[in-house]
């Protein structure tokens, strides 16, 4: 009789692990049972969603012809703020950075992306925590967040501003407030903050002195008389019921929309809020569009998009479904080398990798951005960072542009949804273009 | 000191029936010499006399809206009437004072100065105060103090619901009844220099017959001030 040799346990080939019950659940259960507290993160969302990965451009061929690469122009200014400041931002490239906090960042990480931004003509944002003086030193253009929390929040910094953000939510947690842990309250984010050094912070996720559309309103027309009405004044909404929210923030009298989708990063969320609320960026895009062409004011109330921009091709994409702008978070701490194998071995000391660190909220980040210890931050240069930064808007930039050539498009906003096709069912639907090879898009007319 | 009622012969009068807002807030912010202004017929205007920066006194002859004084830094602003959501929201220095009611929100975010309610403040009176002082002649509404930071609130009437949630480092002063007390916060030991603090902004807001030691005193328990699952339940 023959003797088969049978497949050994270690070989793994007779082992079949449950799509269900996968070793990240396993793992998730017992170490939700063994500490008794919800997985608080950094990052943006982890699972799989439909993106800008799902589309295609239709480049130019016999019935359209294209632009001359490096020859011919294609523009990429933007002007945020047109409907009613005196003074709308003038940038020259349609990417900003993102509302991320001192606290959050350290001050050295938060000084390179002023850096940066200002090296290639564009604006920054401050975040939860108020203005340092770093940031304002090195951003010729600073966006300047009102939040619930309003810490740090002051007359002076507001008018020194170049525009004001009210921030209603953001994408990796809409309807949830803010949260640094006690570990990132410093002496001087604490004094930044008025709070006791060393507590786990919690931001409120209301504002203090507004609820709804119709109070919105009358805040909106307090920022304006505080600043004299220079200033745009930006909303920030997280993607939820897109469509609504963006119709009552330009009912409300917002300049600017920004619109941040469920892949938006943050310092410290709940995993389960950031995995499971809020719609993706592509979806997000097209509703925020049809929201302002239904009331005539698409380009006059400029949209900004968020939430997983890490390409040329991403920003080429959103601009095509119609926004003005998009602004980038992960992807900006990931160009000052978040993440960067050059630290693997730190991150596996605590427990982590390279490519996989989310930690953002411990404040033990070796790279030296999400942290405020300061042997940390003295790890990361705000020079070296903020040549990254710029470099790495440079790139974005130019991918973009290459794109929009190639499909004949002088300045990037003359990109458009007819020059996408899309790869699935899913993002055909959603994105409102053809599924590739064919002229279906889904839930039109009836089909 | 006192705030005591200002002689306005030689101020300069603004009719909101006849100037706009606009130019209103715009002479506030560049009052050059100019320090007293006389506002008259608001009619319940939103952003009345908000982000002033000067050593100006204004008065305002009637009811305003949403946001009076927002933000005020150095100005006293007198309103002679009742005044809508938000005043003297996030006030940085300087001294508001409603002679009627306030609505809602109160005093919300001020990080300094002093802001006095004659008659009832609202719900959410001092919410996030981070080192305003608020004194409140009559009652606050619910959830008052609501994560306040820094600063005192002194109520002379009574306060309602969930006073003090979530509260950090602020002083609350209630002379009367308090409905409930929210998450963290507890009452406790009203000592001399507390009754000390308490007199001084009597004395400030110009509040003269009330008894400071009549009032007890709540602050933080600073149970819930790092996370712990065992308190779960009180979020």
């Amino acid at each position: 009789m023959l003797e088969e040799k049978r497949a050994q346990p270690q070989d793994g080939w007779n082992l079949r692990e449950s799509y269900l019950y996968d070793r990240h659940v396993i793992a998730e259960i017992q170490r939700a049972a063994r500490e008794g507290i919800y997985d608080i993160r950094g990052f943006g969302a982890k699972r799989r969603l439909p993106h800008f990965d799902d589309l295609l451009f239709l480049g130019a061929s016999v019935s359209r012809y294209p632009l001359e690469g490096y020859r011919e122009r294609c523009d990429t200014d933007v002007v945020l703020g047109t409907r009613s400041a005196k003074k709308p931002l003038e940038l020259k490239i349609p990417i900003t950075i993102a509302g991320m906090s001192f606290g959050a960042l350290s001050a050295p990480a938060k000084e390179a992306l002023g850096r940066g931004a200002t090296e290639v003509g564009t604006a920054t944002t401050t975040g939860d925590g108020g203005m340092t003086e770093e940031e304002r030193r090195h951003s010729e253009t600073l966006v300047y967040q009102v939040l619930p929390s309003r810490y740090g929040m002051n007359p002076d910094d507001l008018r020194r501003a170049d525009a004001i953000e009210i921030v209603v939510g953001q994408g990796a947690k809409p309807g949830g407030g803010g949260m640094l842990l006690g570990y990132k309250i410093s002496d001087r984010v604490a004094e930044m903050r008025d709070l006791p050094q060393g507590i786990d912070q919690r931001s409120a996720c209301r504002h203090p002195d507004w609820t709804g559309p119709d109070d919105l309103e009358i805040k909106i027309h307090e920022l304006r008389e505080v600043t004299d009405w220079e200033k745009p004044i930006f909303v920030k909404i997280g993607a939820t019921r897109t469509y609504y929210d963006v119709q009552l923030c330009v009912k409300a009298g917002a300049d600017v929309i920004v619109l941040d989708g469920m892949q938006g990063g943050t310092a410290a969320t709940q995993d389960v809020f950031i995995e499971h609320v809020g719609i993706p960026t592509l979806p997000a895009v097209r509703l925020a569009v049809d929201a302002l062409q239904e009331l005539g004011m698409h380009r006059k109330v400029q949209l900004i998009v968020s939430g997983g921009i890490r390409t040329g091709a991403d920003v080429a994409k959103a601009l095509a479904l119609g926004a003005d702008a998009v602004s980038i978070g992960t992807a900006a701490l990931i160009a000052m080398g978040d993440n960067s194998p050059e630290h693997d071995e730190d991150y596996r000391r605590l427990g982590s990798a390279a490519g996989f660190y989310d930690d953002w909220q411990a404040g033990r980040d070796p790279a030296g951005i999400s942290t405020q210890d300061p042997e940390l931050a003295a790890r990361f240069d705000p020079i070296v960072g903020g040549r990254r930064i710029a470099n790495y808007l440079r790139v974005l930039t130019l991918e973009a542009q290459t794109l929009a050539r190639a499909c004949g498009k002088s300045h990037l906003h003359n990109l458009e949804p007819e020059d996408l096709v899309a790869l699935t069912i899913e993002a055909a639907a959603m994105a409102r273009v053809p599924l590739a090879g064919t002229d279906w898009i889904p839930g039109r007319n009836g089909r | 000191m006192a705030v005591e009622a200002l002689e306005l012969t030689d101020a300069t009068v603004v009719d909101l029936a006849t100037t706009t807002l606009r130019e209103l807030n715009q002479g506030l912010h560049d009052p050059g010499g100019q320090r007293r202004w006389r506002i008259v017929n608001p009619n319940g205007a939103h952003a009345v006399a908000c982000g002033l920066d000067a050593e100006i006194s204004v008065e305002i002859e009637g009811h305003v809206g949403y946001y009076c004084a927002g933000m005020n830094k150095l100005a006293t602003v007198r309103v002679h009437g009742n005044a809508g959501t938000g005043v003297a929201e996030n006030m940085e220095s300087g001294t508001v004072v409603v002679e009627g009611s306030a609505s809602q929100s109160a005093g919300a975010t001020g990080r300094g100065g002093l802001l006095v309610v004659h008659g009832d403040a609202a719900a959410r009176c001092g919410i996030s105060m981070k080192g305003i002082d608020v004194v409140v002649r009559g009652s606050v509404g619910h959830m008052s103090a609501f994560m306040a930071q820094r600063g005192c609130l002194v109520v002379c009437g009574d306060a309602g619901d969930a006073l003090g949630d979530s509260i950090y480092e602020a002083h609350l002063y209630v002379r009367g009844a308090v409905g409930s007390l929210g998450a963290d916060c507890i009452e406790k030991e009203l000592r001399d220099h507390h009754a000390a603090e308490v007199r001084a902004l009597l004395e400030r807001a110009g509040v003269e017959d009330v008894d400071p030691t009549e009032f007890k005193r709540y602050g933080s328990a600073r149970q819930l001030y790092n996370f712990k699952i065992d308190n779960a339940g009180a979020y």
